[in-house]
C-alpha cells in the first residue's frame, strides 16, 4: 500500500476536525478526498505529509510511519498545499530551480517528468510568478512538487477556485502523471472532479462518509432520482418541498433531483400534484445518480 | 435606454498599460433577472464587476446601473446595490449581530431598523443560538448565508455576488441558490459570477468572457442548443478552449 | 551544501527585489547616523540670551564682552527691570536672563563678593543646565583672572579634564547607540520577518516537507542578514570616521569581531521571535516593542543607566545592547583590548549561546 491510514483523529481545541479516518491508497492510485471547506480535508493532508501530528490513531505514507519516519516522508514525496504557495518575487524558472536545488536534483535531471506540464509555461520561464494567471501558477506549482520525482504526489484542493477550462486541463494532467507510476492524493470541494479519480473518500465535518470507486458510489444510492422540471424553478422547489412524498428535492443544473419517502412511488404522482398547482411544461424521468446525490443523502 | 433594464452596458472598456482587461463590452440586465457572469480566470470578469460596483473607473464607454451612471453617479450606484464576495463578506472577529449593526450603519440606516432586520435575519436563518459567536467560527456555507443576507441589509435593487458559493458543501449550496430565487422572485436583479457550472443552469441568462470580450451571452437552454451540447459545462469548455 | 547555496542565493533574490526594504536597509543608518549626529545633540550653539544689568560698570560690562565673546551664547536683548525678565521668557526666544546686580563692581572690591542672577527657561531641562553649566564656567574663568598674582590663603582649584571626549561630542555618545540600535533592527527585525512571511506565504509548508534541515532553514535565513548588517556596520563607522571625526582609538579587528558577535546575537533573538510569531505583523511589532524600545531606552544609549530606579537598573542587565554599547564605546573612545571588555564579551556570547538554544528547541518541524 502506498498510504494507509488507520483510525486518525485530530482535535484543535474543541472542534474535532477528523474523527476516526480510515482508509487506503494503492501505489499508481488517484485517490480524490471529496468535500466541501471545513471537511478536515487539509487537516488530513497535514498530518500525510507530516506537518501535523494526529491526536489518536497511525498512518504511513510508503511504508514510512508518519511520526517516526517523518524525515523518510519528506524525501519522498511531493506536496502542493491548497493556497498557491511559491515565491512570487522569484521567476517560474527560479522558483522551479529552487525547489529542484533543495530536493538535491536538477531541472535537467527530471525534465522529462514534467516536460508534459512545464512546456505550457516555458514562455514565460523569466516572469514572476506573482504576475502569472491563476490556471498558471498551478501548473508551475505542480511542477515544482514533481521536480524531485516524488512517488506520491499529495495535491490538496489545487482546483479550487479555477475555471472549468483549467480545471479539465489540470485533470488531464494528473491522468496523464498516473501512467508514469506516481500515487496520486489528490482533494477537492468539485463533485464533479470526483468522476475522474480510481478511487474516492467522501468526507464531511471530518468523518469519512463512504469509499469506493466512483461508480460503486453512484449505484449504491439507495433510492430512485427522477428528474423534474418546469416553466417555473422557483416554484417548483417550494412545491416539491412542500409535496408530502418529498423524502429531497435539490437543484441540479435546469432539473431538480427528486427522490420520494414511498418506495412505491410512480411518477404520475407527482405529475398530477404539479399539475394541481399549476406548474406547466412538466416533465419527470428517471435518472441515475450523481456522486454529488449520494454526498447530500449521506451527510443528510 | 430602457429604464426597465437594471444593468445597461455599452461599449464599457478598460485598459491597465498596454492590457485590455475588458475589451468593448455591452449588455444589459433586466429587472428581476439572475445574470450570471461568466469567464475564465483572468478573463476580464472581475475588472468589469468592480467598473459596474462603481468602485473602479472606466476607460472608455458607458453604463447604467440601477439607472445611475457608473462614473459620474459613483456613490447613488453604491447605495442603490448590495456586493458579497468570496474573499471578504463579514469580520471573522465580530459576531453576527455585531455585523450586521456594523453594516446597517455603514449603510445608514435607523438603530430600531437595524433592530428589527438583525431579528428578521436570524430568525430567517435560525440562527439563535449563533447570532452572539464570532462569525469566525461557523462553517463557510452558513457564513455565507449570513453575508448574502447582510447585503440585503439595506434594501438594494441589485445584488453583485462574487463567486458566492465556492468551497461551500453541496446541501448548502442549494439552500444559498433558494435564497438567490427568493430575492428574485421579490424582484430583485442578481448578478453573479460562479465556478460551477451546473450553477450556470440556475441563471435565467449567462454571459461567457473570454479574453476581456463577451463571447455568448443567452439563456442556457438556448446556449446549449446553438452549441449542441447538453450541459453549461460543455458550452463553456467549447468557447474557452477554442479561443486557446 | 548545494542545497544550502541554492537556498541562500534565494533569499538574495528576495532581498534584492525588494526596493523599498533595500532602500529603508540601507537609507536608514545613513539618516540616522546624520541626524543623531547633527541635528539631536546635547551642545549649545548660540543661545539667545537677554541682559538686566542693574549696575552698568566696568565689571559688568567686561563680562558681558566675554559672555558675548564666546560662541555658545548672543545676547539678543538688553532689558532694564524685573518685570521684563516674565515677559521674554514667555516670547520663547530667549533661553536665558543674566541679572546683575545692583553695583556690582563696588561690592565685589568692598565686600569681596558680588552675585550674578543666572535665570533660565527650564520647559527644556537638558539646555537649561547646560547653559547654566557655561555660564558658570565663563564665570570662574573671569574669576580666575581677577585672582591672578593675588595670594590666597587656602583654595581649592578643581581642574577638570574631559576624558576621552574632550569637547562633550554627543555625537561621540550617539554612534555607538545608533550603530547598536541599526544592527539589532536590521538583525532581528529583518530576518523575524523573513521567516514569518514564509509562514504567511505558506512555502514554509513546503520547506518542511522537503529534505531541507531546519538547521538550514535557519541559517540559510540568517546569512544574507549577516551580510547586510555587516555593511551597514562598516557604513557607520565610515561615516563617523569621516563626517564626525570620530577616531576609533581601539583595534578595529576587535570592533568587527565584536559587532559580529552581537550582530549573532540579535539575529538569533529575531529567529527566537519567528517561532513564536505567525505573521509579519505580529514579528514586526513584537521586535519593535520588544527589541527596540528597550534598546533605546533602556541601554544607556540616551538614558544613563546610572541614573535609573534601581528595577530598572537592574532590568537594563538583561539587554544585550547595553553590553555592547560598553563595548564598542570602550574601544572606540578608549582604545582599549578585550583585556578591559572581556567581561562584557562573555556576557554577550553567553546570552546568544542562550537564544540560539532556545530557538532550535523552540523551532518546530511541524506546524505546530
Amino acid at each position: 500500500m502506498s498510504i494507509i491510514v488507520k483510525n486518525i483523529s485530530k482535535s484543535y481545541g474543541q472542534v474535532k476536525a477528523l474523527d476516526d479516518i480510515s482508509l487506503e491508497v494503492r501505489p499508481g492510485e488517484l485517490f480524490g478526498l471529496i468535500g466541501p471547506d471545513g471537511a478536515g480535508k487539509t487537516t488530513l493532508f497535514r498530518i500525510l505529509t507530516t506537518l501535523l501530528l494526529p491526536n489518536e490513531g497511525t498512518a504511513s505514507v510508503n511504508g514510512f510511519d508518519i511520526v517516526k519516519d517523518y524525515k523518510s516522508i519528506r524525501n519522498n514525496v511531493g506536496y502542493m498545499p491548497g493556497r498557491f504557495s511559491l515565491y512570487q518575487d522569484l521567476t517560474v524558472e527560479e522558483n522551479l530551480r529552487f525547489f529542484a536545488t533543495i530536493f538535491g536534483t536538477t531541472i535537467k535531471e527530471n525534465y522529462d517528468l514534467i516536460r508534459d506540464i512545464y512546456v505550457q509555461i516555458e514562455p514565460f520561464k523569466n516572469r514572476r510568478a506573482g504576475r502569472l494567471s491563476g490556471g498558471m501558477k498551478q501548473k508551475l506549482a505542480l511542477s515544482c512538487a514533481l521536480i524531485h520525482k516524488p512517488k506520491v504526489l499529495f495535491l490538496d484542493e489545487p482546483t479550487t477556485g479555477v475555471d472549468p477550462v483549467s480545471r479539465k486541463e489540470f485533470w488531464e494532467m494528473l491522468k496523464r502523471l498516473q501512467k508514469q507510476n506516481i500515487t496520486i492524493f489528490v482533494s477537492t470541494p468539485y463533485m464533479d472532479e470526483a468522476e475522474l479519480c480510481d478511487k474516492i473518500a467522501l468526507i464531511t465535518d471530518g468523518k469519512i462518509l463512504q469509499i469506493n470507486t466512483p461508480e460503486a458510489i453512484k449505484a449504491s444510492f439507495p433510492k430512485k432520482i427522477y428528474k423534474v422540471r418546469s416553466s417555473e424553478t422557483f416554484k417548483l422547489i417550494q412545491d416539491l418541498g412542500t409535496y408530502n412524498k418529498t423524502h429531497s428535492a435539490y437543484p441540479f443544473g435546469e432539473y431538480i433531483h427528486f427522490t420520494s419517502t414511498q418506495s412505491d412511488f410512480q411518477p404520475s404522482e407527482l405529475i398530477d400534484y404539479l399539475k394541481a398547482n399549476k406548474h406547466n411544461q412538466i416533465e419527470v424521468l428517471e435518472t441515475n445518480a450523481t456522486i454529488e446525490d449520494t454526498f447530500m443523502e449521506l451527510s443528510k | 435606454m430602457k429604464a426597465a433594464n437594471a444593468i445597461q452596458v455599452k461599449n464599457l472598456t478598460k485598459t491597465f498599460g498596454e492590457f485590455t482587461a475588458v475589451n468593448n463590452i455591452s449588455f444589459h440586465v433586466g429587472k428581476g433577472e439572475v445574470f450570471g457572469f461568466l469567464g475564465a480566470n483572468g478573463a476580464g470578469k472581475t475588472t468589469a464587476m468592480k467598473m459596474l460596483i462603481g468602485i473602479l473607473k472606466p476607460t472608455s464607454g458607458k453604463a447604467q446601473v440601477a439607472n445611475y451612471d457608473i462614473t459620474s453617479h459613483a456613490n447613488d450606484v453604491k447605495k442603490n446595490i448590495g456586493y458579497m464576495s468570496q474573499r471578504f463578506s463579514l469580520y471573522n472577529d465580530l459576531t453576527i449581530k455585531e455585523n450586521i449593526t456594523f453594516f446597517g450603519g455603514i449603510y445608514g440606516l435607523k438603530k430600531a431598523t437595524i433592530k428589527t432586520k438583525t431579528q428578521a435575519l436570524i430568525n430567517d436563518l435560525g440562527l439563535h443560538d449563533e447570532a452572539n459567536k464570532l462569525v469566525g467560527s461557523l462553517p463557510l456555507g452558513w457564513k455565507q448565508k449570513v453575508a448574502f443576507s447582510v447585503s440585503l441589509l439595506h434594501d438594494p435593487q441589485i445584488i453583485f455576488l462574487d463567486e458566492p458559493t465556492g468551497g461551500v458543501d453541496p446541501i448548502t449550496r442549494r439552500q444559498f441558490w433558494e435564497m438567490i430565487y427568493r430575492e428574485a422572485h421579490k424582484g430583485k436583479t442578481i448578478f453573479v459570477t460562479t465556478h460551477y457550472m451546473d450553477e450556470a443552469e440556475y441563471c435565467d441568462r449567462v454571459s461567457i468572457m473570454v479574453e476581456g470580450k463577451i463571447e455568448a451571452l443567452d439563456s442556457p437552454k438556448n446556449l446549449k442548443t446553438q452549441y449542441k451540447v447538453d450541459s453549461m459545462n460543455q458550452v463553456f469548455l467549447k468557447l474557452a478552449r477554442n479561443i486557446e | 551544501m548545494k542545497r544550502f547555496i541554492g537556498f541562500i542565493q534565494k533569499e538574495f533574490y528576495h532581498i534584492l527585489r525588494d526596493r523599498r526594504s533595500l532602500f529603508i536597509l540601507f537609507g536608514m543608518p545613513i539618516v540616522q547616523v546624520l541626524l543623531f549626529g547633527f541635528a539631536i545633540t546635547n551642545e549649545i550653539n548660540n543661545v539667545d540670551i537677554a541682559i538686566l544689568d542693574h549696575s552698568k560698570d566696568a565689571t559688568t560690562k567686561e563680562i558681558i564682552a566675554k559672555i558675548s565673546a564666546s560662541k555658545y551664547f548672543s545676547i539678543k536683548q538688553v532689558i532694564d527691570n524685573e518685570a521684563s525678565i516674565e515677559k521674554v521668557f514667555k516670547k520663547g526666544k530667549i533661553k536665558a536672563v543674566l541679572n546683575f546686580e545692583k553695583d556690582f563692581s563696588k561690592k565685589l572690591i568692598t565686600d569681596n563678593k558680588a552675585t550674578i542672577q543666572i535665570l533660565t527657561d527650564a520647559t527644556d531641562p537638558n539646555t537649561a543646565n547646560t547653559i547654566s553649566n557655561y555660564t558658570t564656567s565663563i564665570l570662574k574663568n573671569y574669576q580666575q583672572d581677577l585672582n591672578r598674582g593675588i595670594q590666597l590663603s587656602y583654595q581649592i582649584e578643581p581642574k577638570v579634564r574631559l576624558a576621552y571626549n574632550p569637547e562633550l561630542k554627543s555625537v561621540f555618545m550617539f554612534v555607538p547607540g545608533v550603530m547598536t540600535v541599526i544592527l539589532m533592527l536590521v538583525s532581528a527585525m529583518m530576518t523575524s520577518i523573513s521567516i514569518t512571511r514564509e509562514k504567511e506565504l505558506g512555502t514554509m509548508e513546503i520547506l518542511l516537507v522537503s529534505p531541507l534541515k531546519p538547521f538550514q532553514v535557519i541559517i540559510g535565513k540568517v546569512v544574507p542578514y549577516i551580510l547586510l548588517a555587516v555593511i551597514n556596520a562598516i557604513v557607520i563607522i565610515l561615516l563617523s570616521l569621516f563626517v564626525f571625526k570620530m577616531p576609533v582609538q581601539g583595534s578595529f579587528m576587535l570592533l568587527g569581531a565584536e559587532s559580529i558577535l552581537f550582530i549573532i546575537n540579535a539575529l538569533s533573538l529575531g529567529i527566537l521571535i519567528s517561532t513564536i510569531a505567525s505573521s509579519q505583523q505580529t514579528a514586526m511589532m513584537a521586535s519593535l516593542m520588544g527589541l527596540m524600545l528597550p534598546v533605546i531606552l533602556l541601554s544607556g544609549f540616551i538614558f544613563p543607566i546610572s541614573s535609573m530606579p534601581l528595577p530598572l537598573q537592574i532590568l537594563s542587565n538583561i539587554i544585550p545592547a547595553k553590553w555592547f554599547i560598553i563595548i564598542i564605546k570602550g574601544i572606540m573612545l578608549k582604545g582599549v583590548g578585550l583585556n578591559f571588555i572581556w567581561k562584557e564579551t562573555l556576557i554577550l556570547i553567553g546570552m546568544t549561546l542562550f537564544f540560539i538554544t532556545i530557538s532550535i528547541k523552540k523551532y518546530k518541524i511541524r506546524l505546530e
